[in-house]
């Protein structure tokens, strides 16, 4: 404690040069700690957003139907015979221009099923959900999001009202309840949206037919989505004569992980040439503690003079090394704080907080302290090895 | 007490071979108070390192409190000084950074002596050198003589079987080096034992032995 004391008097009789030799330091944690959390918060808030965006959920592709194409009765057939399958839900999209009196505007239709609305997490605040009579009956009923409504109509409890896609008049059934402030609405901008039954869909829209070539397929409580692929794998290779090309499943935990590898991979990218920074800092450090031995060496000939051994000056001096290299590494972090805090303020609107990471912190802290260690060394090993006599005569 | 026997010491200076010390012989018995004089170049400083263990002869025999120095390490020195010497230089060399109480405290430090030991031992050190009044002052802060007076706390407060003081007087006027006299006599009538290096004889007469040394040779002086 004594020598940790001594160490910050004798960085603190040279204000200029421990500032600016510690600066090295400084801006080496900054860049570690900074970068590493700005990709680790990012990673993580986009992660949130492709779990939220329904992390049970498969998709199907199917690009070679080898004569046998699947229907929609299909899908509610596989529902029923397989345990696994909680939901599937057939994917077909167009764009439409709907109206309502005099407004008008481009939207986004989606042809779905009853199961559309356990697979995709939706929510209602009025009236159903497009329901299995709708779809036998290719009703022309239509559900929209609450902020589709209230642009277009003006206001959100329209149940019962009628309005027009490319000219086929569609009636209200539900509103759905806005996601959040999402990733995904950022994305889709003030895009409007209606859901209308997949039979339906067949009419409005030339390109999709009775053939469903892609759809969403959710997990059974009680199962992982990966059992929930595996039946869905055998049940489709029996039916294209084992041809693993004539299909493709993908599922949102593959994004998740390729987001995660990408993410690791920029870590160690960001976090090596951090890294360099810090060894450069380091350099900084040995060179300023070589001057302040030679300049203290009248002082270390006393102190030997008068009784300290080898060990004791090297650990003097290693000390102060490493104290420099910690305040250094104490100011990087807190700067860097305060950078996290102003990228925060300014991008709080995007949803995504940006906060210091507890483990690149830490490990800021073990890497200043090695360094202080690893380039303290051979300066303060300079200043044991002296010989009193000679350090004491030195410079008169 | 000290016994130096046959010592010799030898610079090579290009092609020319000195000896610092030839041969030198000197014993000096406990609560002595010897003088050794002699002119620039004489060997003097090369008799103070090694009476003073910062530097180890090339021949003969140095016995400390009976113990030969030859067969000790740098780390067993640097622990000899630090208990058995207390230093007193011609430049003071105190630690600039460090206020008079925590120069003095220095070398107890080194012994690892508990806090509460070291501020009894450093006062008591102060207050015998008179300047307890000047504990927390730099050594920039103060006079040529305090700060002699400072070098003097710290080479007694660990109690060393020698003092050795190399032209203590030397940087002084000589009023203050009249005090600075006065009080060695005094750490000798305490019963300490006081080696003296100086060119001045004047200085050197104020001892009860004084010793000569020319070309690295040492001869008694009667006076």
């Amino acid at each position: 404690m004594l020598s940790v004391k001594m160490a910050l008097r004798s960085i603190g009789a040279n204000k200029l040069r421990a500032a600016l030799t510690m600066l090295g330091i400084i801006i080496g944690v900054m860049a570690l700690v900074v970068l590493v959390s700005l990709v680790d918060s990012a990673t993580s808030s986009i992660t949130e957003e492709v779990s939220s965006l329904g992390s049970s959920l498969l998709t199907v592709r199917v690009s070679d139907d080898k004569g046998r194409p699947v229907k929609l009765e299909d899908l509610q057939t596989w529902v029923d015979q397989e345990p696994a399958v909680a939901a599937v839900a057939p994917y077909a999209t167009t764009t439409a221009t709907g109206k309502y009196g005099t407004e008008s505007a481009s939207f986004n239709v989606y042809g779905v099923t009853p199961d559309e609305y356990k697979i995709q997490n939706m929510q209602l605040t009025l009236g159903r959900f497009i329901a299995s009579s709708d779809v036998r009956n290719n009703s022309r009923v239509c559900v929209v999001p609450e902020k589709t409504a209230v642009d277009l109509i003006g206001y959100s409890d329209c149940l019962g009202k009628e309005i027009s896609l490319n000219g086929v008049k569609y009636t209200i059934i539900g509103v759905l309840k806005d996601e959040d402030e999402s990733l995904a609405s950022i994305l889709m901008g003030s895009l409007k949206i209606a859901y209308i039954p997949y039979t339906s869909l067949i009419r409005l829209s030339t390109d999709t037919g009775a053939t469903v070539s892609t759809f969403y397929i959710g997990a059974a409580e009680g199962y992982t989505l990966d059992q929930a692929e595996k039946v869905m794998t055998d049940l489709l290779m029996t039916r294209f004569d084992d041809d693993d090309d004539a299909f493709a499943i993908s599922s949102q935990n593959m994004i998740e992980e390729a987001m995660e590898s990408i993410s690791s991979l920029l870590n160690i990218l960001l976090g090596g040439i951090a890294a360099i920074s810090l060894i450069v800092g380091g350099i900084g450090i040995m060179n300023i503690m070589l001057v302040t031995v030679t300049e203290r060496t009248r002082e270390i000939g006393i102190r030997k003079a008068i009784g300290a051994s080898r060990r004791t000056i090297l650990v003097q001096f290693l000390i102060e090394a490493v104290v420099l290299c910690m305040m250094g590494c104490a100011l990087g972090i807190f700067v860097s704080w305060g950078i996290l805090q102003i990228i925060s303020t300014i991008t709080a609107s995007a949803s995504i907080s940006f906060h210091l990471n507890g483990r690149v912190v830490l490990l800021s802290v073990l890497f200043c302290f090695l360094i202080g260690v690893i380039f303290g060394l051979y300066p303060a090993n300079q200043a044991a090895k002296m010989k009193p006599i000679d350090a004491l005569h030195y410079g008169g | 007490m000290i016994e130096l026997r046959d010592v010799s010491k030898i610079y090579q200076i290009g092609d020319e071979r000195v000896h610092a010390l030839d041969h030198a012989n000197l014993h000096v018995r406990p609560k002595e108070f010897v003088s050794i004089i002699g002119p620039s170049g004489s060997g003097k400083s090369t008799l103070m390192n090694i009476i003073g263990c910062l530097d180890v002869a090339d021949a003969g025999e140095y016995l400390l409190d009976g113990m030969p120095i030859e067969a000790y390490s740098e780390n067993d020195l640097a622990e000899i000084r630090n208990r058995k010497i207390g230093f007193v230089f011609q430049s003071f060399n105190l630690i600039p950074k460090l206020t008079a109480e925590e120069n003095v405290e220095l070398p107890l430090i080194y012994q690892r002596v508990k806090k509460s030991e070291r501020q009894t031992r450093v006062r008591l050190a102060l207050e015998k050198v008179g300047l307890e009044k000047r504990a927390k002052h730099l050594p920039t802060e103060l006079s040529g003589g305090q700060q002699q007076r400072v070098a003097i706390a710290r080479a007694m407060v660990t109690n060393p079987s020698l003092i050795l003081a190399d032209e203590p007087t030397g940087n002084l006027d000589s009023k203050t080096s009249g005090e600075i006299m006065r009080m060695f006599q005094e750490l000798h009538e305490q019963g300490n034992t006081i080696v003296l290096i100086t060119h001045d004889n004047d200085v050197a007469r104020q001892a009860k032995r004084v010793v000569h040394i020319l070309d690295g040779k040492l001869t008694e002086v009667t006076l």
